[in-house]
């Protein structure tokens, strides 16, 4: 016999059976239990195999301090990767799987990685397999190593709420001390909210025989602090304290339910986190039946369970002589020893004896403490100092924030009485009491010791490990830490850090604060990335932008695609996509386009400055930009660099228009902003995004101007030159026409209020048609202007492009007056004579286009190697010109005409000539025909 | 989370900022020749200092630009000012 159920006590109910299976094999547990409590109960030792070796690991911890139960759920038909049994509650028809074991936990394959142990220590991936190459290697050790396995599955409805909530003193921890802390400040008036992790609060107070007097206590707590106007969570847990006294709670809901997430910025915080068990170190002390003397009076207190008949007791803190009463009265035979390195526990895959003093004790069970270790996770997160206590042999909350205080075992205070008095006094903002006097001799680490003994559990690390660290002078904890992955595990060295550090400590000779802590970083517990997430999703996340005029497209059969942020028209008609955009091209260039334009950026600036303003803002210069004309122009960073291209359209001295890419309006318009204060004076200069209140309907090709004719927006068209802008009306509505081309055709673009514009559309739609015109998607706008050369800012572009890469160098060499990036583009990389520049790529009528992103490559040296010297930017097949259009970013590109380059993709090489940017129509005839 | 206090709307979560840059980067006046070193320290080289530093923010809400004196080690922040000039 090793655990079983006791008569009575405990949280759970016994009249209400649950039945669920592990590893095959069918169990009963109560309501109440958790999976852990319900194995142990059922006489269940092995709960997993370890992380590296393949050992097999039973209960150490009965709450979220247990290393090794780590198991697959599955329930309901869905699977759920790596859960902690011993915080799992207990479900009707669970079937539990033990992980990282196959078949099984009891008969695991792998262990026979466990004979191998001297071959792998710690580093032992760091060194093996670096050569030849780390991911030859990779998908083997992850295979073997990993933990749990993910379901493909996408589980429906999981989603966080995601909540704000408010409070006065927020209390963590509902023990002895949060609750008399939360009472406290409750009846003080104060808004009160307590949280505990545990279905029921309670903390360690159930955990002994009393548990009847104990339950009321709790009970008479919660009715008070509830009368006062306290609020109290269960299932919560405070997963981390962030900058400005923000904290987030997580509160579970169950399997198959993501956790409701609260966040709350609380005047004050009462930490009342308890402690846990540092384990004791010594040879096999992972054997299953090894557990934390807090773990088996939390089964027994809480869950009614026995850990096991004949127990070992390795402890000597003050509280030990209490649990082992307990452990009596529950029908166990217990024997007491100090803690020592030299004991061994004996057993080949549960313990059954320990051997001590050249004495062999037979046992099931060995439970031991070399310590109570402080919860103060959330005292680091907040900022809180540590600082060593030797009496207690740990870490305890020094100077800190004073907006939290740590009451309870949290803050070393291991007695019940001072604890109360302390979480009153934190309640009331009083002084804290001090902490009393606690005498625990030290307990170490022996690294002569013969045999394993483990340090952390869940990663597999030994004292043998921590001693090779330190010959190999991996010394400081950052560095022991990640060369031997202590404390790295799921449970992030919630019992191993103080054991791990206290053995380094011992090796370099130093005491264990001089050898110091690592970081403590939320989450405390383990929590699903949903709970991050909630609400801040898909289009919650990212709302995709909608045109005016999307119920004509729609009722024009317009295949909707999402551009720059924006639901656009990609190609209209049922004919898909490739037929589509060869009709919409051939027909822009035979009659007419008609598009909408409205989600290209229109910002206005408007004020005595406008102008100056400007002609800082763009690389050309526009301070000669006459009313009425407009400019095509880039905006640069101050590094020089293509920001974003666009034109701007002159209204009059004190208005210009600027018209940026779609995707990129909001930056530009932060980009403004930014210098309009910084650089101007704000009260003269004044900039207002006004894309989504206009709509603007492009018509361009040969007939565009028969089609504006018939329009009534202006009562000639003549005397109109390309590149102005005229205001005018539309049925009565102010309108603006402007004379530009993005197509190289004769073009104008019509913009009306958002009020105007589905009359506007059905205007130009309605003239077109018998002309032979019609509407052209985003799809076929891009070969049209990919034929004339024509770039699309951050695709024809990237990080390093400057605007003479792009043929544009005038205004570098002489636009005198300042201008964001000037400077940038007289670097000695600015001027390298091998910088990528935009040029076009030809390859045969009959050949396919070339892959977007392939790159141009050339031999260099004299081995034959090849290198990249640019790549592809964009690439189409030209309807007009009935061949592949392309254009490429190539090093020294503008200088290599009629160069024939090789073009290397995914392993296959082409051949291409270097030619101008702009295939169709060079001369420009189109523009004004 | 932190909160800034935006000096036209008040305490706000940090998620509305953005970070602008360091207080006192002038640019120098790019119409006089300017080094290669002067422009470098302009674009890239920052004080980034451990503790107290005074830097400029962005209230994307609002739009307005600000100077905020905060503590890099505590998070704390010491202060805020708006930047504009008076214009009365
Ligand atoms: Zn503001």
């Amino acid at each position: 016999m090793t655990g079983c159920r006791v008569e009575q006590g405990g949280l759970i109910d016994r009249t209400r059976a649950l039945s669920f299976s592990f590893d095959g094999m069918t169990y009963q547990g109560f309501e109440g239990d958790t999976i852990a409590s319900a194995l142990l109960a059922a006489g269940v030792r092995i709960f997993g195999r370890s992380f590296k070796y393949h050992r097999p690991r039973g209960l150490w911890g009965a709450w979220f301090d247990d290393p090794n139960a780590i198991v697959n759920i599955r329930l309901g038909g869905i699977d759920y990767p790596n859960c902690q049994a011993a915080t799992t509650c207990l479900t009707e028809g669970m079937q539990v799987r033990a992980v990282n074991a196959w078949p099984d936990a009891c008969r695991d394959v792998k262990g026979v990685l466990d004979l191998a142990h001297r071959f792998l220590p710690a580093g032992f991936y760091y060194k093996m397999f670096m050569w030849p190459d780390w991911h030859l290697f990779e998908p083997t050790i992850r295979k073997m190593a990993g933990f749990g396995i993910l379901s493909p599955d996408v589980q429906d409805g999981f989603q966080s709420a995601i909540l704000h909530d408010h409070c006065d003193t927020l209390v963590i921890g509902g023990g002895v001390a949060g609750l008399t802390a939360a009472r406290a400040a409750a009846e003080a008036g104060r808004s009160v909210l307590l949280v505990d992790d545990h279905p029921a609060p309670g903390g360690s107070l159930y955990c002994n025989q009393h548990g009847n007097d104990s339950q009321l206590w709790v009970k008479a707590q919660i009715a008070a602090i509830r009368t006062a106007g306290g609020r109290i969570l269960c299932n919560t847990t405070a997963v981390g304290v962030y900058d400005h006294q923000f904290v987030s709670v997580a509160t579970d809901r169950g399997m198959g339910h993501a956790p409701i997430v609260r966040k709350l910025r609380p005047a004050r915080i009462i930490l009342a986190t308890g402690a846990i068990d540092r384990p004791v170190t010594f040879a096999n002390n992972d054997r299953p039946g090894v557990m934390s003397l807090g773990a088996a009076t939390e089964f027994l207190g809480r869950y009614g369970v026995l850990a096991g008949q004949e127990i070992v007791v390795l402890s000597n803190r003050p509280e030990t002589y209490t649990a082992i009463e307990d452990l009596r009265a529950a029908g166990a035979a217990v024997t007491r020893f100090d803690p020592t390195s030299a004991a061994t526990a004996i057993g080949g895959r549960v313990v059954k004896a320990i051997r001590l003093d050249g004495r062999t004790y037979a046992c099931d069970t060995i439970l031991t403490s070399a310590g109570l270790t402080p919860l103060i996770h959330l005292w680091r997160h907040a900022g809180g100092k540590l600082e060593w206590d030797n009496g207690r042999q740990t870490f305890v909350p020094a100077d800190g924030p004073d907006w939290m205080r740590v009451v309870g075992a949290a803050n070393g205070t291991f007695s019940q009485e001072v604890a109360m008095t302390e979480a009153r006094h934190a309640a009331l903002d009083q002084p804290a009491p001090t902490r009393g006097v606690y005498h625990l001799p030290p307990s170490l680490a022996d690294p002569t010791a013969s045999g394993r003994q483990w340090i952390d559990l869940q990663h597999d690390v030994t004292l043998k490990d921590v001693a090779l660290a330190h010959r190999e002078n991996m010394v400081s904890v950052e560095h022991l830490k990640r060369y031997t992955t202590l404390g790295m595990a799921g449970d992030q060295g919630k019992t191993s850090n103080i054991s791990g550090l206290s053995a380094m400590a011992h090796l370099k000779g130093e005491t264990i604060p001089e050898t110091g802590t690592t970081t403590f970083r939320p989450p405390f517990v383990p929590i699903p990335l949903e709970a991050y997430r909630g609400a801040r999703r898909d289009r919650q996340m990212a709302p995709l932008k909608r045109l005016t005029l999307e119920p004509e497209h729609r009722a024009l059969d317009a295949a909707l695609g999402e551009y720059g942020g924006w639901l656009r028209p990609a190609w209209y008609g049922g004919d898909g996509e490739r037929a589509a955009v060869e009709r919409e091209c051939r027909m822009a260039r035979e009659a007419a386009a008609i598009m909408d334009a409205s989600a290209l950026g229109a910002i206005e600036v408007i004020g005595p400055d406008a102008r100056t303003f400007v002609n800082f803002i763009y690389y050309n210069t526009m301070s000669n930009l006459k009313s009425g004309r407009i400019r095509y122009g880039f905006m640069l960073t101050e590094a020089g660099l293509v920001f974003d291209d666009g034109v701007l359209a002159c209204i009059n001295d004190n208005r210009f228009v600027i018209s940026c890419s779609s995707s990129h309006a909001d930056a530009v318009m932060a980009h403004l902003e930014h210098w309009r204060q910084d650089r101007f004076d704000p009260m003269r200069v004044h900039i207002h995004d006004i894309t989504q209140n206009w709509s603007t309907v492009t018509i361009a090709g040969p007939k565009a101007k028969a089609i504006v004719a018939g329009l009534g927006v202006l009562d000639s068209l003549d005397d109109f030159p390309h590149m102005s802008l005229r205001l005018c009306t539309f049925e009565g509505a102010p309108a603006r026409v402007a004379r530009v081309s993005f197509t190289g055709d004769t073009s104008f673009e019509v913009s009306v209020q958002n009020i105007s514009a589905s009359a506007l559309w059905n205007k130009a739609v309605a003239i077109g048609a018998p002309l032979g015109a019609g509407p052209v998607g985003a799809e076929a706008l891009t070969v049209l202007r990919a034929e004339k050369g024509y770039i699309l800012a951050g695709k024809d572009t990237d990080g390093e492009t400057m605007p003479h890469d792009l043929g544009f160098a005038a205004p570098r060499l002489r636009k005198t007056a300042a201008f964001v990036g000037d400077r940038s583009l007289h670097s000695d990389t600015a001027n390298r004579a091998d910088r990528k520049s935009l040029v076009g790529l030809t390859v045969g009528p009959l050949e396919d286009p070339l892959p977007i992103g392939a790159h141009v490559v050339e031999t260099s040296g004299s081995d034959g190697g090849v290198k990249s010297i640019g790549y592809i930017t964009s690439s189409y097949h030209s309807p007009t010109l009935g061949q592949p259009v392309a254009l490429a970013l190539v090093s020294g590109g503008a200088e290599a005409m009629g160069k024939r380059v090789d073009i290397w993709h995914m392993g296959q090489t082409r051949f291409a000539a270097i030619a101008s940017p702009c295939a169709f129509d060079p001369e420009g005839a189109r523009i004004d025909a | 989370m932190q909160q800034f206090p935006c000096p036209f709307c008040g305490l706000r979560d940090e998620r509305e900022f953005h970070f602008s840059g360091e207080a006192g980067n002038i640019r120098p006046d790019t119409t006089q020749p300017v080094s290669d070193a002067d422009w470098r320290d302009y674009l890239y080289t920052h004080e980034n200092p451990k503790g107290v530093s005074r830097e400029i923010w962005v209230h994307t809400t609002c739009q307005e630009y600000f100077m905020m004196e905060r503590d890099t080690v505590t998070m704390a922040v010491i202060g805020t000012q708006q930047m504009r000039r008076d214009t009365a």
